[in-house]
């Protein structure tokens, strides 16, 4: 079994590799459902949309290992960290469930990453700005995408509205943590090489609720948040989706095709 | 090996004419000259060094063209030569070449609006088919065989078609 890296301590290279990390273990998540999909279009649109976020993950891995400058890779973060050295949020690990649970959480990760991708196109870090003006056009689409199927199932027949329902109430308490800033970001904020998540907050509720109300769905109650990811403790599930996406670089060092 | 300003002149040239040969693995029809990904080509004492942008985060043919650039480049007897990623500032398909739209069209599939922005990258603007030019056309769906492209249809002639999708 191959030996987990050593990872070193940097706000940025921190920073960078946290969004890396949700865009990777989101984009996993959705090729899970490869060949899965209710329909032919829609397993096209999972896989693409899963294939961007990838995508995203490779560019923002790259530059991590370049800001960090240990030698490590992309390849090296994906395949080689233990579990409690991810930085994801909890939203993106959470398992697939039905579809109306994909697209729900499809759904509040987009709304944030749509707007998220916007203000970073205008970091001071040149490379984060470029990364950023793809993403944000990525996300847009997928926030279109998912936000339709949202109104539809909500809006739909009594058992889509159901399970619709559902997915919102238990997925909403995951979405704070997408507006979690850590201390040491502060200094990134300061320098205007990322942007404060707590000033997303607003306009992605308003965004979020305005769909969910032509959905017919119900905000639940409770505003508790769960937290944990940013931090690098994790619900069981990333664990069991490690130990697939992982599998063939811990069994076989190495491996090339 | 010491080479003259004029020397690297020559060299350029033939090293950007090799490398701007090089075609899409997945739509043949456009070289990367065409689409925009070709950046820069430099050639120094220490050999030759080509810049190309990445053009969908995800696109997986960007690996391929690295390797194909790379062979272009030795067949002209550059030897080991560097394929470096550029990343800002970032692609756009408002960079893809006039020919390279004629070209796509020829090829069947509909090339992207030139500077439409969001409202393209969602299909509302006016795309022409391919086929017989109509305008009465619809999305048939959001994504499709690959990343850059996405499925539609036109209501005249009744046949489907790739929409290459603004970016
Ligand atoms: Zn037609």
């Amino acid at each position: 079994m191959a030996t987990a890296i050593c990872i070193q301590n940097s706000a940025l290279f921190m920073y960078v590799l946290g969004r890396a990390d949700d865009a990777l273990i989101l984009g996993h998540r959705l090729s899970e459902w490869c060949g899965h999909a209710p329909m032919m279009e829609e397993d096209m649109a999972l896989a693409n949309m899963g294939l961007d976020l990838i995508g995203q993950a490779r560019e923002l891995y790259t530059y991590a290992a370049e800001v960090e400058g240990a030698g490590n890779d992309e390849d090296k973060f994906a395949y080689l960290r233990d579990v409690q050295h991810y930085r994801n949020v909890l939203l993106v690990e959470r398992p697939n469930g039905d579809f109306a649970q994909t697209m729900m959480r499809q759904f509040f990760y987009s709304a944030f990453a749509d707007c998220y991708w916007r203000a970073m196109m205008s970091s001071t870090d040149p490379t984060l700005a470029a990364i950023a003006a793809k993403s944000e056009k990525e996300s847009a689409y997928h926030l279109r995408h998912s936000s339709e199927w949202i109104i539809r199932l909500g809006d739909g027949t009594d058992e889509s509205h159901r399970r619709a329902q559902s997915a919102l109430n238990d997925l909403w308490p995951f979405t704070g943590e997408l507006f979690q800033a850590n201390p040491e970001d502060d200094a990134l904020f300061a320098g205007r090489i990322a942007v404060d998540p707590r000033g997303l907050l607003q306009p992605w509720t308003e965004n979020v609720t305005a769909i969910l109300r032509s959905a017919r769905l119900t905000l639940p109650q409770s505003q508790w948040m769960q937290k944990g990811g940013r931090s690098g403790q994790h619900s069981e599930h990333l664990g069991h989706l490690l130990s697939e996406l992982q599998s063939l670089q811990r069994t076989y060092p190495n491996a090339t095709w | 090996m010491v080479i003259t300003p004029a020397q690297a002149r020559d060299l350029r040239e033939v090293a950007w004419n090799a490398a701007a040969q090089v075609v899409d693995p997945e739509i043949p029809a456009l070289t990367i000259a065409d689409l925009g990904v070709l950046r820069d080509v430099v050639v120094t004492d220490q050999g030759v060094e080509v810049a190309i942008t990445p053009t969908y985060s995800g696109c997986p043919a960007m690996n391929m063209i690295a390797l194909e650039i790379e062979l272009a480049l030795e067949r002209e007897g550059f030897r080991n030569p560097v394929i470096r990623t550029v990343l800002s500032p970032a692609w756009t398909t408002d960079w893809m070449s006039e020919q390279g739209r004629q070209k796509l069209k020829e090829y069947g599939i509909a090339p992207p609006v030139a500077g439409g922005g969001r409202r393209a990258l969602f299909g509302e603007q006016e795309v022409a088919c391919p086929q017989c030019g109509s305008a009465n056309t619809e999305v048939l769906s959001e994504f499709g065989s690959t990343s850059c492209k996405a499925l539609w249809r036109c209501k005249s002639c009744r046949e489907p078609f790739d929409y290459f999708k603004c970016h």
